[in-house]
C-alpha cells in the first residue's frame, strides 16, 4: 500500500477544510467512544479494568512466547486441514494469493474486513492479474466504490456523511434514489449477495488464531464474514502473526474486551471460530482453507523496544479518543493505520525515513493509554520514536538547531534571566499582532503571550525582603 | 514503570520549583502559591539558579539536551525536601518522565528516583500531602468557576478531584460542570507550532465548550494550557476567562484576612 505519512501536515490541513469530514468524523469518534464506556464498564469500573488488566497480560504472555505459539499453531492448524503458508513481506504475500488464485481459476474474490489485506495491497494486486475483487462489509464496500481507503481501523467510512454515500451508491453501484438508510442497506445486500453466490474466492483476516486448538477467531456485526469464509470453495485468511493466542480461555476473554472497546458492543453479532475445511459429512464450508501468516516487518518490532505495541487488537478506540484524530479523521495519516496507533506502528513497520512526521502528530495527552484494552502505553512509545527521529536525524535541522539554542540559554541561569528581561523588554517596544512566517504558526490563531515586567525571581527577592523588614 | 513511593510531605520544608513559564509569563501565579502555602504556615524556599525542567526538549525528541537540563534540576533542588510546582505537567516531568530518561543512567537514577519522590503538583500537595481541603478562603463576591482539568496533571499525576476540592470549601464560590473538562485543549507544546491547523482546530472545539459555558472563570493547573486558551480567546476579541487555581485560592485567603480585620470577633 502506498504511504504518503510524511504529508501528514498538508494532508491534515485538507482534513481540515474537508466539510464532510469535519461534520463526520467527530460524529463518529464521539459514538464509539461514549459506547466504548457504557459497554466496558457495564459491571463497573472494577469489571473494565480488571478484564483490561487480564487482556493485557494475555496479550504480554502471547508475546513473550510468540516463537513457539506460532509453531504451535502451526502444527495444530495443518492437523485441522488447513494449509499454512508464511509470507515476509507484502510482495510475497501477494505472490501466495496470486499462485492461489491462478491454481484454482478464479475470476471473482469476495473480501471481508481486514487490515492485514489493506496492508499488502491484496485488492490491486489481484486486479492487475484480471480477477475481480469485492469489499462485502458495508463500509469497505463502499469505500472500495468510492475509490478511496478505509479512514478508520473499525468504521472505516467514519469520514463519510449519509449524503456523501448516497451518492456514492447510486453513481458507482446504480442505487435508486433513497435517502434512507435502511433502504441504502437493502440495496447493498441484494448487490452483494449475487457477489458471494457466485465467487470462487473469499479472503479474510482474523482476530485471532488460537494456537491449541488450531482455529481461526473472526468477530463481525455483519454476516458477509460467513459468507466470504464458507460460501466460496476457497478461503484464504491473512493473518498477522501477532494474532496467535494459546487457548480457547483466552480467546474467550479477548472477544469480550475487542468488541467492547470497538463498537461498544458487548459482543458482536456473529463470533466465529472457524477449525477447518469442510469435512465429508458436513453441508457447508471451504474446500480449502490457505492460512497465510504475514509478517511485514512485525519480526523486527518483536526484537526492538517497542515489541508491546504488537499487543495490539485492532479495535480502534484510540481513534476514538484522540483528539488530533477528532479533527483530521484516518487519511492524513498517509498509510493503513490511522490515530495513535497508526502513529506508532507506520514508522515501525514502513520504517522511520517514511513516517518520521506522525510520532509528532499528538499532543501527548495520554487519552489513547487510558481508552486501549491492553493497555500499550502509545505516549510512551510516540516520545521514543521522537527520539529515534531526532537521534537518527530524520528531523527537521531547523528545529534542532532551535531546541539546542535554547537549551543552551537554559543551562545557564543568568543568560536565561537576562533573556526574559530582553524579550520583556522588545515585545513592549513593539507590538506585533501578526508575525511573519514561520512565527505566524502561533499568532495566526492566538495573540502573542506578554512577559512579564518583573519575573518571579525579582518579586520573590521582593517578598523576601518585604519579610525582613 | 511504578512511581518512586512518596513520604508525607507533612511538616516539611517546600521548595517551589516555580517552572519557566511561569517565572516568565505569569510571575504573580508563582507569588499567588508563596502566599498560600505561608499563609497555611508552610516554610517556602526558592532554589537559585532553577530554569526549565526540559520537557520541551524531552517531548520533542531531544534527550541530549533534555538530560543536560534535567541534571542542572536535580543539582539544583538537591536539599529539598519537598518539591512543589505550580504545574501538573512540569511536575510531571519531573515525577514521571525524569524515570524514563535516565533509565540507562543509574548514576543520576538514584537521584532521579528520589526527585521524583518528593516533587508534587500544587493542589496535589496541599490536598493528597498535606490533607488540606479547606483553607478558610472567601471571595468578597459570589464568583462561579468551571474546571479543564490539563492532560498531564489529570494523566500521568491522577489530579482530578484536589482543585475542586480546594475551591468548593471558598466561601462565595461556586462549581460549575465544564463540558469535556478532560479533552485535552490543543496545545501539547512544541506541537502547537509544528501542527499548528490541527493545534487550533482543538483549540476551537475547547473554547467553544468555554464560550457557552456559564461560569466566570475556568480554573485549571497549568499556565501552558492558560496562555493557549486565553491568547487564542483573545485573538476572536473575547475575554481571557481562564485562570490559575493558585490565583483564586490567593485571592480567597487575602478576602478572609480582610474580613477577620474587618470582624475581629469572628475569631
Amino acid at each position: 500500500m502506498k504511504n504518503n505519512a510524511n504529508q501528514f501536515i498538508q494532508s491534515a490541513d485538507e482534513a481540515l477544510r474537508d466539510p464532510d469530514i469535519q461534520k463526520a468524523v467527530p460524529y463518529g469518534t464521539k459514538l464509539g467512544f461514549d459506547k466504548r464506556i457504557s459497554a466496558m464498564y457495564e459491571f463497573g469500573e472494577e469489571h473494565g479494568e480488571a478484564l483490561r488488566d487480564e487482556a493485557s497480560q494475555i496479550k504480554r504472555r502471547t508475546l513473550a512466547n510468540l516463537p513457539a505459539l506460532l509453531e504451535e499453531a502451526e502444527k495444530n492448524l495443518l492437523k485441522n486441514g488447513f494449509k499454512v503458508l508464511w509470507a515476509k513481506d507484502e510482495d510475497e504475500a501477494n505472490q501466495l494469493i496470486l499462485e492461489i488464485a491462478e491454481k484454482h481459476q478464479v475470476k471473482l474474490a469476495v473480501k471481508s474486513k481486514s487490515m492485514a489485506t489493506e496492508e499488502i495491497g491484496v485488492n490491486e494486486s489481484l486486479e492487475a492479474a484480471g480477477i475481480e475483487v469485492v469489499e462485502t462489509d458495508l463500509g469497505e464496500f463502499i469505500v472500495q466504490l468510492a475509490e478511496e481507503r478505509p479512514s478508520h481501523i473499525v468504521v472505516p467510512i467514519v469520514h463519510k456523511t449519509k449524503e456523501s454515500i448516497q451518492k456514492t451508491l447510486e453513481e458507482k453501484a446504480g442505487m435508486p434514489p433513497t435517502e434512507d438508510p435502511l433502504a441504502m442497506t437493502r440495496f447493498a445486500r441484494a448487490y452483494l449477495r449475487e457477489k458471494f453466490l457466485k465467487a470462487d474466492l473469499g479472503i479474510s483476516g482474523a482476530n485471532f488464531v488460537v494456537a491449541e486448538t488450531g482455529s481461526i477467531g473472526l468477530v463481525m456485526n455483519e454476516g458477509n464474514g460467513r459468507f466470504v469464509t464458507s460460501l466460496p470453495k476457497v478461503h484464504i485468511a491473512l493473518v498477522g502473526i501477532e494474532k496467535v493466542v494459546a487457548t480457547l480461555s483466552e480467546y474467550a476473554t479477548l472477544t469480550q474486551i475487542l468488541p467492547r472497546s470497538a463498537t461498544g458492543q458487548t459482543i458482536t453479532v456473529y463470533t466465529n471460530l472457524i477449525n477447518g475445511p469442510k469435512r465429508p459429512h458436513e453441508s457447508d464450508g471451504a474446500e480449502e482453507i490457505y492460512l497465510i501468516f504475514l509478517d511485514n516487518g512485525r519480526s523486527e518490532i518483536y526484537q526492538s523496544d517497542y515489541a508491546e505495541s504488537l499487543a495490539c487488537i485492532r479495535c480502534g478506540a484510540c481513534l476514538n479518543a484522540c483528539p488530533v484524530y477528532d479533527v483530521t479523521g484516518g487519511h492524513a495519516y498517509g498509510w493503513v493505520y490511522p490515530g495513535p496507533i497508526g502513529s506508532v506502528i507506520t514508522p515501525l513497520l514502513q520504517g522511520l525515513e517514511n513516517a518520521h512526521t506522525l510520532p509528532y502528530a499528538c499532543t501527548l495527552c495520554g487519552l489513547c493509554k487510558d481508552v486501549c484494552p491492553v493497555e500499550i502505553d502509545l505516549p510512551h512509545f510516540l516520545l521514543n520514536l521522537r527520539k529515534d527521529v531526532v537521534q537518527t536525524q530524520k528531523g527537521n535541522w531547523m528545529w534542532s538547531a532551535g531546541i539546542a539554542g535554547w537549551a543552551w540559554i537554559m543551562k545557564h541561569p543568568k543568560l536565561y534571566r537576562w533573556g526574559g528581561k530582553a524579550a520583556a523588554r522588545v515585545l513592549s517596544w513593539i507590538p506585533l499582532k501578526e508575525l511573519p512566517a514561520p512565527f505566524n504558526a502561533w499568532t495566526d490563531h492566538h495573540t502573542l503571550p506578554t512577559f512579564a515586567e518583573k519575573s518571579f525571581t525579582e518579586l520573590w527577592e521582593e517578598h523576601k525582603e518585604g519579610q525582613n523588614e | 514503570m511504578p512511581l518512586p513511593k512518596r513520604e508525607s510531605p507533612k511538616g516539611k520544608r517546600v521548595s517551589l520549583f516555580v517552572t519557566c513559564m511561569v517565572d516568565m509569563l505569569h510571575p504573580k501565579t508563582g507569588i499567588s502559591v508563596v502566599q498560600v502555602l505561608e499563609y497555611l504556615g508552610i516554610e517556602v524556599d526558592f532554589p537559585a539558579n532553577q530554569t526549565c525542567c526540559g520537557q520541551p526538549a524531552y517531548n520533542g525528541g531531544y534527550h541530549d539536551e533534555a538530560k543536560e537540563l534535567a541534571k542542572d534540576f536535580l543539582k539544583v533542588f538537591k536539599d529539598s525536601e519537598v518539591i512543589v510546582a505550580p504545574s501538573g505537567s512540569c511536575a510531571a516531568m519531573v515525577r514521571v518522565d525524569y524515570l524514563n530518561l535516565f533509565a540507562d543512567e543509574p548514576e543520576y537514577l538514584a537521584e532521579a528516583e528520589r526527585i521524583s519522590s518528593i516533587t508534587w503538583e500544587f493542589t496535589e500537595l496541599l490536598v493528597d500531602g498535606l490533607g488540606i481541603e479547606n483553607i478558610d478562603g472567601v471571595l468578597n463576591e459570589v464568583q462561579s468557576f468551571a474546571f479543564h482539568d490539563s492532560c498531564h496533571g489529570l494523566r500521568m499525576m491522577g489530579i482530578k478531584e484536589a482543585p475542586r476540592k480546594l475551591v468548593s470549601n471558598i466561601k462565595n464560590a461556586e462549581i460549575i460542570p465544564l463540558e469535556g473538562a478532560e479533552t485535552c485543549c490543543g496545545f501539547g507544546g512544541l506541537f502547537s507550532v509544528k501542527i499548528p491547523n490541527v493545534s487550533a482546530a482543538i483549540t476551537e472545539k475547547k473554547l467553544s465548550s468555554i464560550q457557552e459555558n456559564k461560569a466566570d472563570w475556568i480554573l485549571l493547573g497549568d499556565v501552558s494550557c492558560m496562555t493557549n486558551m486565553n491568547t487564542a480567546l483573545e485573538k476572536k476579541g473575547q475575554p481571557k476567562r481562564v485562570r490559575h487555581i493558585a490565583d483564586i485560592l490567593a485571592e480567597s485567603i487575602s478576602g478572609s484576612r480582610a474580613k477577620r480585620e474587618d470582624n475581629p470577633d469572628e475569631e
